[in-house]
């Protein structure tokens, strides 16, 4: 009875981290259709988030509740983000999933190394850049004549603003020294400690602790499925993303302002990364490359649920993390005890990292007999 | 007799103050061949205008222009006045056109209401979760009513097309555009869809777009255009419609 429930438990918890981490995905890449490598990194600035918003209310009142500020400031944060990279991005690749690719696993890669290198004097540098870049551009976009010049306008600015970026930090570095070049994580991982009433674990009959942390994390999930099938189905924005995820141009001929509703899907999805990011930091240390461990997992639950449907996200995400937890606890070994082959078989994978190989060839041989997921999309509009 | 229902109705038309639908020198291209060739019409506030003409000749494609879904190279556009070459699709919805594509393109995995619901966003303030059908709505397709939960692509291809101009209506237009209504739909559904048009215009007073391919719902137009090659060769009351131009313009 215990070992049943403690692999019950054992395979919800790490089928919420999956759920949770995917659910951003099975929006952006489910519902929207767009392949984003960088979803990785938008959790890894939700767990950055978290850091930062429990070192700033370490000495006040608020410190034992820091985990539901980071939340929130987790979630706006990457909306944020996600904004930016939708519209500075992602809207001009729509439709061309290789271009897509491509660009955000290049936005990965800069924000792994933003994450590394960020320090006052980094900061200070790109706001400078884009004050006098952007600043020049709106002033001088207002000439009559400002499409004939265009081209020598970036030209001149580009450079020249850089230029003075460049310089002005370095002789801010020179001068305050290690005040503004120290940066502000580096690329050690950092540690996000839990609040005190998510330490330690509720006691079940047999010995066996339920660890609070997880707890919280599946709580957390729960509330953000919910969450989304309540805001896709019940509110009027929810409405217009499920008609423009399904037939764009048409919504637009209704009066649905598609790109709006692009800007607002992508930023949603974004925010529910960041709360899983929330979620990540609490399992373990933070650092640059933390997004990196979760992408290709991500991407594997809402494949295996079927694209474009949240219930099988849902539904993969327990499954695959059953199955890890199984292997990797090696809970068939006693089971199969009357065969030494198979027991030493099953004690080879009993290993986080042997379990995932495991998942992942029984993922492959999935996929072969059903290419469109546990719940392909059905009807007679599938091919529409 | 024709002759004088004839110059009864062109006066009708000549005579209404402000076109509804305005266009003027327009040309569309699909990359580089050219679809639509200096192309002028309008539509008479309050009429029913059809687009004769046989297959390829751009009668969706200017439909598709109209609404915004394509980009002339050169032309205007004005609705009721106001010029709106320049505009995305989804603000012509919101300044008064209703569109109803070729192929229905009912939003398959949402609800019958919820594809109704979503025709109130041409209006100000959009869709609203509160929002009921209007009873109007049920008297143009009573066949409607009974399947409001049903999933959009789940119904037939006659209730899909009902369902359609209801979406269209629901955002008030000023303009109803509507292609090939009665394209492959079985003949009693046809009845009822010209039947619902007809009652459309004649209660709401909004103008109308048609492209049609059935002759007996062309004549229930008042103006027709006939085009060939991408231009408008052939203009006319539909009750001077003869048998000849027919057989010019629309007889294989």
């Amino acid at each position: 009875m215990s070992a049943l429930l403690e692999s019950l438990f054992g395979g919800l918890s790490i089928g919420s981290v999956l759920l949770l981490s995917a659910l951003g995905l099975a929006i952006v890449f489910g519902l929207m259709g767009v392949i984003n490598m960088a979803h990785g990194e938008l959790m890894m600035l939700g767990a950055y988030t978290t850091f930062v918003v429990q070192n700033g209310l370490k000495k006040t009142a608020l410190a034992e509740v820091y985990i539901f500020f980071a939340l929130i400031a987790a979630f706006l944060v990457t909306a944020l983000i996600g904004l930016l990279l939708e519209r500075g991005v992602i809207r001009y690749l729509y439709g061309r999933p290789l271009e897509t690719l491509l660009a955000t696993w290049g936005v990965s890669l800069i924000v792994q190394q933003f994450v590394r290198t960020v320090s006052w004097q980094f900061v200070i540098g790109l706001t400078l850049f884009c004050l006098l870049f952007f600043g020049a551009f709106w002033i001088l976009s207002r000439r009559p004549d400002f499409e004939r010049i265009r081209g020598w306008v970036i030209g001149v600015m580009l450079p020249l603003s850089a230029a003075i970026a460049i310089v002005i930090s370095f002789i801010l570095g020179q001068t305050l020294k290690l005040a503004v070049t120290k940066p502000w994580f580096g690329t050690q991982g950092v540690d996000v400690t839990a609040p005190r009433w998510l330490r330690g674990g509720l006691q079940i009959a047999g010995g066996y602790q339920l660890p609070y942390t997880r707890l919280f994390i599946i709580a957390l999930t729960v509330a953000c499925v919910f969450g989304v099938y309540w805001f896709l189905n019940k509110t009027p924005w929810g409405l217009r993303i499920r008609a423009v995820t399904q037939n764009r141009s048409m919504s637009s001929c209704l009066g649905i302002p598609t790109k709006t509703v692009d800007a607002l899907t992508f930023a949603i999805g974004s925010g529910l990364a960041g709360v899983a990011g929330v979620a990540v930091s609490l399992l373990g240390s933070v650092s640059p490359n933390t997004g990196q461990a979760y992408i290709v997992d991500t991407f594997m639950v809402v494949v295996v649920g079927g694209v474009g449907k949240l219930i099988g996200s849902i539904v993969a995400a327990g499954a695959i993390g059953t199955i890890s937890y199984i292997i990797g606890s090696n809970a068939l070994g006693p089971l199969v005890s009357f065969s030494p082959a198979l027991k030493s078989f099953f004690e080879f994978f009993a290993s986080a990292s042997m379990a995932k190989v495991m998942v992942f060839a029984l993922i492959i041989v999935f996929l072969q007999f059903r290419p469109a997921g546990l719940f392909p999309q059905k009807g007679r509009t599938v091919d529409a | 007799m024709n002759q004088t229902n004839g110059a009864v109705a062109l006066e009708s038309v000549d005579t209404a103050s402000q076109p509804m639908l305005e266009i003027n020198d327009l040309n569309v291209y699909y990359g580089e061949s050219h679809i639509l060739r200096n192309v002028d019409m309008g539509v008479a506030s309050g009429k029913m205008v059809c687009l004769i003409g046989r297959n390829g000749v751009g009668k969706t494609t200017l439909l598709k222009t109209v609404m915004g879904l394509l980009v002339p190279r050169s032309g205007t556009i004005k609705l009721a006045g106001q010029p709106i070459t320049g505009k995305t699709p989804d603000q012509r919805a919101r300044l008064g056109i209703g569109y109803v594509p070729q192929g229905r393109e009912i939003i398959p995995r949402l609800t019958v209401k919820e594809n109704l619901i979503l025709g109130l966003e041409a209006r100000p303030g959009g869709v609203s979760r509160t929002q009921e059908i209007p009873e109007e709505i049920f008297q143009l397709f009573p066949v409607l009513k009974t399947m409001l939960s049903r999933m959009g692509g789940d119904l037939s291809g006659g209730q899909q097309q009902q369902l359609a101009i209801a979406r269209a209506m629901m955002g008030r237009p000023r303009l109803l555009v509507l292609d090939e209504p009665t394209e492959g739909i079985q003949p009693s559904i046809i009845l009822e869809i010209e039947a619902a048009v007809q009652r459309i215009v004649r209660e709401t007073g909004v103008s109308v777009l048609l492209v049609e391919q059935h002759l007996h719902f062309v004549r229930k137009a008042d103006w027709y255009y006939a085009m060939q090659k991408g231009g408008i060769v052939a203009q006319g009351p539909t009750s001077e419609l003869s048998n000849e131009i027919i057989q010019r313009f629309l007889a294989v």
